[in-house]
């Protein structure tokens, strides 16, 4: 399309990206006087780094002091139980070890708990015989550790795609498929171009995550990189559930990462990784040969209990690492009125909620005039969860609407009735319907249930079934329909 | 909660569930129930479009649905009740049911017996640990039948089947015939997975090349599948470096193995029988829960739905005595044991006090032998593959003259066996 021809608009602010920070970020200017408009490239929202994590609210114990990372990481995770409570995301407060597996690594573990103390984290140390009391399934080598009560986990993409609902319920606007391709400054203006739109913007926020070098560099402001750090995950049949009971670090060997460990996630599975490997390619998304053997060598020395067998899937997320080695939160240098959320690695999803809270600081202190909604609603629209509900509740919500009484995902225990209620909520596509109600993420990944959730999502979305796609378009499932390859001679 | 009392109670209306059913109400239980989730009875026979079944029980060639139907008639002259669309949520150990519907919310259902023939699901990517990227276009090979013989759609039109398993090899030629291409079926083992006549009909007579000793390596492709990687392994089946061959494709099915679907049986706290996934049995099929029997694809995996039926009639009818009060505990019981070149024997107890029918899978593949049941019978096999299910029984006469209270089922060489018993 050409430029002349596309859709004009104006906001006051924009976001590019709708990741953990670009969505927790419209959410907290949503409680202002203000246009927001979020842009997202993919189908939904939190498609990015977002969804693809170890979902873990670390503690704020392991960043390094003077970072921004340890600037934004305790105060973040102290947001979580309220935020979690008001979007009602699963957040399960697990607890954080380190554990040390030799007498030389409890320096490590003395040093944490010395930093957990001055920075206020509520922390303990635990001899041997605590540890095991604790985690009966750890290491006999174990030595000793460090205990932080408040960390756990969450699930990362349904915090973004809650917090983005609660923002759009607050009157921010959301487009997705809206690749920013294009950016300018025509005197106080900001101009982002997408394939059907331009838009026009006092303020640009940029949390474009892996690509927010690129877009900085749109606007010709180009001074730092975004460097990708590849990290994979591998996630255990719920069989495995209680193996540990909170999330267990290894006293890391380098600086570089926090180690590979054994996560309890927020919603009980039992998940170990990430690798973390410097990759040339911001699409490199492959799990490997090598990852496996890393993570498994690395985290049997943990917990020796840990079942290849019982893997159920696998994938890798890449940190958006900036080539400055921390956060990159401030307004651009050379563009008034551009704000860079950059080099959001990790703690950056335990970080998002503290920093999107400074977002709109950040823009009083450059002399944006911030009005309070007088009626903004911090909660999000609950979300029913079947399987959770005891027996009588599950029955009385089957009288009232008999679509609970459809069972879609056998695995996971999901109804037809959230499906369609996660559609109504955002979901376009069959990962959208996964990642938000769980249908299909169980032991038999879907093999049952996506033929059902392909039919549910083509009747609500009204689209054919060759429309219906895993992750948006180019990814559809059922290319042709029968009979339609015949005499077309493949070759 | 609307509450319901049966004296045998059926999880899963595919063939086991129908045949179990039929023999439970045969042998006079009054008030046989038939739970099953899908909107019609039958299970996976209804995507099964292709002929094969039915064989050995009707002597005819019958199609899945066929197949499936003749029970599901027999079933219409029954008072045998069905509760379509039907979830069950829970069995417990005292022999409660919660299942679901959309008409009737949560059903509490009391059985004097359960039956358990929930069926299997396959094996999936994650189990496998394949490498590369996570595009769509990755089916299990069962989900990619059910989406061209139920909903009418084509997945792709440039296949690669990884498995070759029966699933596998017929979609190898159900694909093919509607026009798509099948690149290459590729195969870990030195040998193909599926039944021979499937290897002769479904790839040898469309010319589809099967891969031995291969595996796919890599996963490429954004958004669709583009390509995968083969590669030779080695004994470990590990990967030979220099092997590699990257194969075009939008449409990888895998076909990598079947797994007893047990979440209920555990639930309950059945023991399972950690070689087939399934549960323990006895010569009655009953499981170590009390009146829990279990059949079919539940309980082991099998490769022919005949044999599933004549199976599942043995658990129908246990069930029905039990809820009856006609099935004492035995007073003997002896344990069998899976002895040299076989992995797994089912049933794992018997009680010498009736005819005893033993399937069991070898654990490679062995010419010209035999198969020793404790010394009992000694049959002649001229070959034995992990894919073909042997099947044999022993009279109560030949059971009379077991000693000890074990019996081991093994594979003896022709040279060390000398006699045909
Ligand atoms: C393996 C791994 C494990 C991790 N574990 C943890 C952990 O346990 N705890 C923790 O706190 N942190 C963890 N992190 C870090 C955390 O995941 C990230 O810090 C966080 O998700 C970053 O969010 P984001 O919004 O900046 O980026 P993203 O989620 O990547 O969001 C950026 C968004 O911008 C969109 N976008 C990009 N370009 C454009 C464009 N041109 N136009 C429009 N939209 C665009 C993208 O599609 C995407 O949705 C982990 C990271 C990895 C890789």
């Amino acid at each position: 399309m050409k430029r002349e021809a596309k859709t004009k608009k104006a906001v006051q602010v924009a976001i590019v990206g709708g990741g953990i920070i670009g969505t927790l970020t419209a959410r907290e200017l949503s409680r202002y006087q203000l246009d927001v408009l979020l842009l997202e490239k993919e189908a939904e929202v939190g498609w990015g780094t977002t969804k693809a994590n170890s979902g873990i609210v670390h503690a704020g114990i392991h960043e390094d002091p003077g970072t921004l990372k340890a600037k934004y990481c305790f105060p973040g995770n102290q947001m979580f139980p309220r935020l979690c409570e008001e979007l009602d995301v699963s957040f399960k407060q697990t607890g954080i070890l380190v554990v040390a597996l030799a007498e030389e690594e409890m320096d490590m573990v003395h040093m944490y708990y010395q930093r957990g103390l001055e920075r206020g984290v509520p922390v303990r140390l635990l001899s041997r015989e605590e540890v095991l009391a604790q985690e009966p399934n750890l290491s006999e080598d174990v030595v000793g550790s460090v205990f932080a009560p408040e960390g756990g986990a969450v699930m990362p993409f349904e915090l973004a795609a809650a917090a983005m609902e609660n923002a759009v319920a607050n009157g921010a606007e959301l487009m997705t498929e809206s690749p920013v391709i294009g950016a300018w400054v025509e005197g106080e203006k900001k101009y982002l171009e997408t394939p059907t739109h331009i838009i026009e913007a006092d303020v640009v926020i940029n949390a474009a995550g892996l690509f927010a070098d690129e877009i900085a560099r749109m606007f010709g402001d180009d001074y730092f990189r975004i460097l990708p750090r590849k990290g994979e995950e591998y996630l255990f049949d719920l069989e495995l559930a209680g193996l540990v009971n909170s999330i267990i670090f290894p006293v890391p060997a380098s600086k570089i990462s926090k180690g590979i460990l054994v996560i309890h996630t927020a919603d009980g599975n039992i998940m170990i990784g990430p690798t973390s490997d410097n990759v040339p390619a911001k699409d490199d998304l492959g799990t490997t040969y090598s990852g496996f053997e890393r993570i498994f060598s690395e985290t049997r020395r943990l917990v020796p209990g840990l079942d290849p067998r019982k893997v159920i899937t696998q994938f890798a997320g890449l940190r958006a690492a900036s080539d400055r080695g921390d956060f990159i939160i401030e307004f651009s240098p050379n563009v008034p009125g551009l704000l860079h959320l950059a080099g959001i690695e990790s703690p950056g999803l335990t970080a998002a909620p503290a920093i999107a809270a400074d977002v709109p600081k950040m823009l009083e202190e450059q002399g944006f005039k911030l009005t309070p909604k007088e009626n903004f609603q911090p909660r999000r629209e609950g979300v029913v969860r079947f399987r959770q509900l005891s027996r009588k509740e599950q029955d009385e919500l089957i009288r009232q609407n008999p679509a609970y009484g459809r069972m879609v995902c056998r695995c996971e225990t999901v109804t037809e009735a959230e499906i369609v209620d996660a559609i109504r909520r955002g979901a376009r596509t069959l990962d959208g319907v996964k990642f938000r109600t769980r249908a299909g993420a169980g032991r038999c990944q879907s093999g049952f249930c996506q033929p059902v959730i392909m039919e549910i999502l083509s009747r609500e979305l009204g689209i054919p079934a060759e429309q219906v796609s895993k992750r948006g378009a180019g990814s559809e499932q059922v290319k042709y329909e029968a009979k339609e390859l015949l005499g077309k001679g493949v070759s | 909660m609307r509450k319901l009392e049966v004296d045998v109670a059926i999880i899963g209306g595919g063939p086991a569930g129908l045949a179990a059913a039929l023999a439970a109400h045969d042998q006079g239980a009054a008030e046989v129930l038939i739970i099953e989730r899908n909107h019609e009875l039958g299970g996976i026979l209804q995507q099964c479009i292709h002929h094969g079944f039915g064989l050995h029980r009707f002597k005819a060639e019958l199609t899945g649905p066929e197949y499936a139907q003749r029970f599901i008639n027999e079933l219409k002259d029954t008072d045998i009740k069905v509760l379509l669309e039907t979830m069950v949520l829970e069995v417990t150990k005292d022999r409660t049911i919660y299942a679901v519907n959309s008409r009737e919310g949560m059903l509490e259902i009391s059985a004097k017996a359960i039956v358990l023939a929930m069926g299997c699901r396959e094996r999936t990517r994650g189990a496998l640990r394949i490498p590369g990227k996570r595009p769509a276009g990755i089916f299990s090979a069962g989900t990619a039948q059910r989406y061209m013989n139920i909903d009418g759609y084509i997945p792709g039109r440039k296949a690669v089947i990884l498995g070759s398993g029966d699933i596998g090899l017929i979609m190898a030629r159900r694909l093919t015939l509607e026009g798509a291409k099948v690149e290459a079926v590729v195969e870990i083992l030195p040998y193909a997975a599926g039944l021979a006549r499937n290897v002769v009909q479904c790839l040898e007579d469309f010319d589809i090349p099967l891969h031995l000793e291969s595996t796919v390596t890599e996963i490429h492709g954004d958004d669709r599948l583009e390509a995968v990687t083969i590669a030779k392994v080695d004994e470990n089946w590990r990967p030979i470096p220099g092997t590699e061959q990257k194969i075009e494709c939008d449409t990888l099915l895998l076909s990598v193995g079947l797994i007893p679907e047990n979440e209920l049986s555990s639930g309950a706290g059945v023991e399972l029988d950690p070689v087939t996934n399934g549960p323990k049995v006895d010569d009655t099929l009953m499981t170590s829960i009390p009146g829990v029997f279990a059949c079919g694809n539940v309980l082991h995996v099998h490769d022919l739905v005949d044999n599933v039926s004549k199976e599942a009639e043995r658990a129908g009818a246990f069930a029905a005595q039990y809820a009856l009060d006609k099935l004492p505990a035995p007073p003997r019981r002896i344990k069998v044991e899976a002895g040299e070149n076989i992995r797994y024997v089912v049933p794992h107890e018997i009680s010498l006090e009736r005819p005893v029918e033993f399937f069991m899978r070898v654990q490679r593949p062995e010419a010209d032998v035999y198969l020793d049941l404790g010394g009992l019978r000694r049959v002649k096999k001229p070959f034995v593959r992990p894919s073909e299910m042997l099947d044999i029984t022993l009279s109560v006469e030949q059971l009379s003259k077991l000693e000890g209270d074990t019996l081991r089922v093994r594979i003896v060489s022709g040279k060390e066996a000398g006699v045909d018993a």
